[in-house]
């Protein structure tokens, strides 16, 4: 079976480098799997996972908080703004900021906030959904 | 031969800066690692991010980008200067400032104003007598967050929406290893196939599949891209200062070593000089009794 190569990079370090058969992300738009051969294709990412899946081994699950992805012939490129590995998530951190986020949106100030906080929120609350899937 | 008390000050006094020169040279070192780190850990960003734009340099998109477009007709250019706040770190700014003022005078030759975006005290002090700094941000410190450079480089991107520059490079050290770092330039706008270092074999034209729309999607990114080159810069420079300071430090402490062997010799010799004096004199008195 075909591979194409995939690198996931952040601004604080390189989380995944290697030969994959099938790629999962969250587009701005819906979520995208990319396999080999797909057309160059550029796109935004929202908050959620990245799903890898490669011959023979476990699939790995990698949480983006947003970002860029890249397609090209033989190369896959994603820019995450932060991303974590799914087993790394600190979930106590995401329900206390996701219930700040919620706490911000309910006392409303200027839109200003209400945009940092719904983003923050949107993090969160993937986060915990992504947490959710690998436990069951 | 100077007398022998002064020596023995001379030599304490180099003792002293010697003790200074080593403190910082042990401080320097232990900041250069974590600061190597960091820049480790954000290198694979930037060049993911410079392949991509170089990639979306080679397509022939729908919608053309103001970022990618060449401009021929260039008035005047913009030079981001990163430098460091502090001093003490060997030649790093001052060869950093003769490659921009090399490329300046090239510009200025050929009828092109300059216009500087500086970052770190050292190039605002240095470039203010030429009295083009458009904007300027210091004060970093160690750990440089982006947010602390957005405003000077959002500033730089504006002028250049606006037509006021129409190129716009970044001067920076690269960090070689720890005993070398270079100056190293680098054209940040308009973005050109030569950042991708051409992995695309491509012979026929070609786009992308922009999700959602090519206008959005390109300004956010070519957004990005000119913010994580800044900052790129900005955490390679504070890894070449550590490494500038320490080696300098090393190379004052070692001098300082010389210094004192040879102003000991010299303290022993005018020791002597007044012993034998003394002798003489006390032979020469004996004689005449």
């Amino acid at each position: 079976m075909s591979t194409i190569q995939v690198n996931i990079v952040s601004a604080e370090t390189e989380l995944f480098s290697g030969e994959v058969s099938l790629l999962v992300a969250p587009g701005a738009q819906g979520e995208l799997g990319i396999k080999p051969k797909h057309a160059p294709l550029l796109t935004n990412l929202k908050p959620g996972e990245v799903r890898i899946k490669r011959d023979g081994q476990e699939d790995e699950n990698i949480f983006v908080s947003g970002g860029y992805l890249e397609v090209q012939p033989n190369v896959v490129t994603i820019l995450a703004d932060t991303a974590v590995r799914a087993h790394d998530i600190d979930e106590a951190a995401a329900i206390e900021a996701k219930q700040r986020a919620e706490e911000a949106l309910a006392n409303r100030k200027s839109d200003m906030d209400v945009a940092h906080a719904q983003a923050e929120l949107a993090i969160a609350a993937a986060q915990l959904e992504l947490l959710r899937k690998l436990r069951r | 031969m100077a007398g022998s008390k002064e020596i023995k000050a001379k030599i304490g006094s180099v003792k002293n800066t010697q003790k200074i020169t080593k403190a910082m040279e042990m401080v320097a070192a232990s900041k250069m690692r974590k600061a190597q780190e960091r820049m480790l850990a954000s290198r694979p960003y930037a060049e993911k991010m410079r392949q991509v734009i170089g990639h979306l340099s080679e397509a022939n998109p729908e919608y053309q980008h103001p970022y990618v477009l060449p401009r021929e007709d260039v008035k005047k250019v913009g030079i981001i200067v990163v430098s460091t706040d502090r001093g003490l770190c060997g030649g790093l700014n001052v060869n950093l400032f003769k490659q921009v003022l090399k490329t300046m005078k090239e510009w200025q030759d050929k009828g092109v104003e300059v216009e500087l975006t500086t970052i770190g005290k050292k190039a605002s002090a240095f470039f203010r007598r030429f009295g083009n700094i458009a904007s300027h941000v210091e004060g970093l410190g160690d750990t440089p967050h982006l947010n602390d450079i957005l405003g000077a480089v959002s500033g730089a991107l504006k002028a250049y929406d606006k037509g006021d520059i129409d190129r716009l490079f970044i001067v920076q050290n690269e960090f070689v290893n720890t005993m070398t770092q270079k100056p190293k330039q680098l054209q940040l706008l308009p973005a050109d196939a030569s950042l991708g270092e051409g992995d695309l074999e491509t012979e026929h034209s070609w786009d992308y599949i922009y999700e959602p729309s090519a206008e959005e999607l390109l300004d956010g990114i070519l957004k990005r891209y000119v913010e994580s080159q800044v900052y790129q810069a900005v955490v390679d420079n504070v890894a070449c200062e550590m490494s500038a300071r320490m080696i300098a430090m090393k190379a004052a402490t070692d001098n300082a070593g010389d210094l004192i062997r040879s102003l000991n010799l010299q303290y022993n010799k005018a020791r002597q000089a007044a012993i034998t004096q003394e002798l003489s004199e006390i032979v020469g008195g004996a004689a005449a009794v």
